[in-house]
């Protein structure tokens, strides 16, 4: 399709519009419980957008990285001394140098990548994890010499308005997560993003027709890590609206992987798809738990439950669908606009049947 | 001066033995990954889950000691065999990184099974065995080392042993290397792919279970099992995936490197140092020597 302004086609700007006029205007209007914005639509942006990071470098840059917890943690903790150590910076430009602190870390744990793929970098990517929750939860001035060990997050101010009430947070995570996917966007259809995927598709080959793999990877480390920094500062500041090391700890690393493999590797709506999936799921099987069994089954079996299919889910996904729900989403619409667009024929209907 | 070389020894001999842990754990991996190319996260949760499948049948069903080993054991021979059945083969071509993805959600699934089933509070594991200073040796070498560390020591010895004498010498460890070196090749002259997956599955089970029980014993059975098996991932690097002998040194490097670096560097940085060390020094190995000290050197081509 031919692009309308810069990269985006016609259809990635209805598309667009689409979204923000659900998001701005339909569900502020029809959504007024609290519960919707502090507990789902909030993380939802937020782990959206760290999972659209690990999409950069292992969707579309193939390097199986394991370290998004500790990217977000670093993003969150710069972001807390910024404001306290830098108030002139304001909470844009806070957030801003604390995702490119992330990105440094990337770039210092990315090095790796250059010499080793698979298993062995995600070993190296382990590192970065354990390494920068350490770092934080050790060194007292990271955490402002707190020995509570859990600090509160300071009150989001932008331009000298505060942004406290779950809907305004909600708009301040909406405004950000709408810049930066429409950024991740543009780069993974540019030539940025064809290196990346050339590098994928086979590292030596992209090298031998030009692609500089040191730049290639490297920008892919970094990028994503800005973007699981930005992810976590919002994730601190917004929905746990305190600072822990413990809770970027491996396990949301895992969930992040998750989201991203099962949303559909090398896709931005699919890390839209996957966190939501990661997230609502437990909250249904919650309220299953709740409300048809009446909390005959204990809450540590509902969650063992959960770990169960989501595990028993990647590995079907693995055998039938390596493509993630993303790719589910596109056959359904193939599907219906055949359906549609053959409803007036029979012998289309036919064949579209048969493609089926 | 004494004093201070007798307490170096003692910490190191204590992390080498401590490190026989992580490569009772490693060891699973490298089964694994010589007979059928794949790495399988999931040893993690495998060692979790056949150590509380053990716990769970000696303490809720008062089944003696030995005969709930065997139960143990039987169960992860059934979890090789389905893993085998619904995971592997549906999987047979595809790439590498595909499978991996596969074995996490694997490892997920037994993780979750093992807690819906035995439930997630922390259990003790008594083997007899103590987790305290040897007397003996504590009288006539002025050394403190752990009863537990020195059993786990020879247990990992009579396993490698044990192995690798069952891939040098016997045919079915013939069929194993041969299956590694080219399935395809292997299957097309009778050797048969299935039950030598099987095999191997239900070997990587048996030595998880012997490495949750010495786990087990020193910290409880508890999920953290799943974590510490992740430290088995650096011992890979450094031995190299396809060498047990590898697998052997590596988790003796990591244990001793950790200990030491922990007693002697880790105070300037307020301790638990630990906690990643192994994985930093798995980094310097990865860029200086990619194949880890026993690996066979990767080649790739386009």
């Amino acid at each position: 399709m031919k692009p309308v302004f810069m990269t985006y086609t016609k259809k990635d700007l209805i598309n667009l519009a689409v979204c923000m006029f659900l998001s701005v205007l339909i569900i502020p209007t029809f959504i007024t419980t609290e519960y919707w914005y502090t507990s789902i639509l909030i993380p939802w942006l937020c782990l959206a957008l760290a999972t659209i990071g690990q999409q950069i470098v292992m969707g579309y840059t193939g390097q199986l990285a394991l370290g998004a917890a500790g990217f977000m943690a670093a993003g969150a903790f710069a972001m807390f001394n910024l404001i306290l150590r830098v108030p002139d910076l304001g909470f844009v430009g806070s957030l801003i140098v604390s995702g490119l602190i992330a990105a440094a870390f990337g770039i210092l744990f990315g090095l790796p990548s250059l010499k080793v793929r698979g298993i062995y970098l995600m070993v190296a990517t382990l590192a970065s994890q354990f390494f920068i929750i350490w770092m934080i939860d050790k060194f007292g001035w990271f955490k402002n010499y707190d020995s509570s060990g859990i600090i509160t997050a300071q009150d989001i101010v932008i331009m000298g308005k505060p942004f406290t009430t779950p809907l305004a947070m909600y708009f301040v995570c909406l405004a950000v997560t709408t810049v930066l996917t429409l950024l991740a966007m543009n780069m993974a259809r540019g030539s940025t993003g064809r290196n990346w995927m050339a590098v994928r598709d086979m590292d030596i080959a992209a090298e031998s027709m030009g692609v500089s793999l040191l730049r290639t990877k490297v920008q892919a480390f970094a990028i994503s890590a800005f973007y699981c920094g930005v992810a976590g500062a919002l994730f601190a500041f917004c929905y746990l609206k305190s600072l822990e090391p413990v809770a970027f700890d491996i396990k949301l690393s895992f969930k992040i992987l998750f989201m991203c493999i099962l949303g559909g590797l090398g896709t931005i709506n699919g890390a839209f798809i996957g966190a939501a999936f990661i997230l609502l799921f437990p909250v249904l099987l919650n309220a299953i738990g709740n409300n048809v069994f009446h909390g005959a089954i204990d809450a540590t079996i509902i969650s063992s439950i959960e770990q169960v299919i989501f595990g028993g889910l990647m590995i079907i996904f693995m055998i039938y669908e390596p493509l993630g729900m993303a790719k589910l989403w596109e056959n359904l619409k193939q599907s219906i606009r055949l359906r549609l667009s053959s409803s007036g024929n029979k012998g289309l209907k036919s064949s579209a049947q048969k493609s089926e | 001066m004494v004093d201070e070389l007798l307490f170096f020894m003692e910490v190191l001999v204590g992390g080498l033995l401590a490190g026989t842990m992580y490569s009772l754990v490693a060891l699973g991996f490298v089964l694994i990954f010589k007979a059928s190319a794949t790495f399988n996260f999931s040893q993690g949760a495998m060692v979790f889950f056949s150590v509380l499948a053990f716990c769970g049948f000696m303490q809720d069903f008062n089944i003696p000691f030995v005969l709930a080993f065997i139960l143990a054991a039987l169960l992860m021979v059934v979890v090789g065999l389905c893993t085998e059945r619904l995971v592997l083969r549906p999987l047979m071509n595809a790439s590498e990184d595909t499978v991996l993805m596969a074995t996490i959600g694997l490892g997920y699934v037994l993780e979750g099974l093992a807690q819906a089933a035995w439930g997630v509070e922390v259990r003790r594991l008594d083997l007899g065995i103590g987790d305290f200073p040897v007397p003996w040796i504590a009288d006539n070498l002025k050394l403190f080392i752990s009863a537990l560390d020195i059993t786990a020591g020879f247990v990992a010895a009579i396993m490698i042993i044990g192995l690798f004498l069952l891939f040098k010498y016997t045919k079915i460890g013939l069929g194993l290397r041969a299956v590694a070196d080219d399935a395809g090749a292997a299957s097309s002259i009778g050797i048969p792919l299935k039950h030598i997956m099987l095999l191997v599955w239900s070997a990587a089970g048996v030595v998880a279970l012997v490495a949750g029980c010495m786990w087990g014993a020193r910290a409880g059975v508890q999920f953290a099992l799943v974590d510490l098996a992740l430290k088995a991932l650096p011992v890979l690097i450094i031995g190299g995936f396809s060498s047990i002998p590898g697998a052997i040194i590596g988790g003796l490097i990591i244990g001793a490197v950790e200990k030491v670096l922990e007693v002697y560097i880790g105070p300037f940085f307020g301790g638990a140092i630990e906690g990643w060390a192994p994985y930093v020094l798995a980094i310097f190995f990865l860029l200086y020597r990619p194949e880890g000290l026993f690996g066979e050197k990767i080649i790739r081509r386009v």
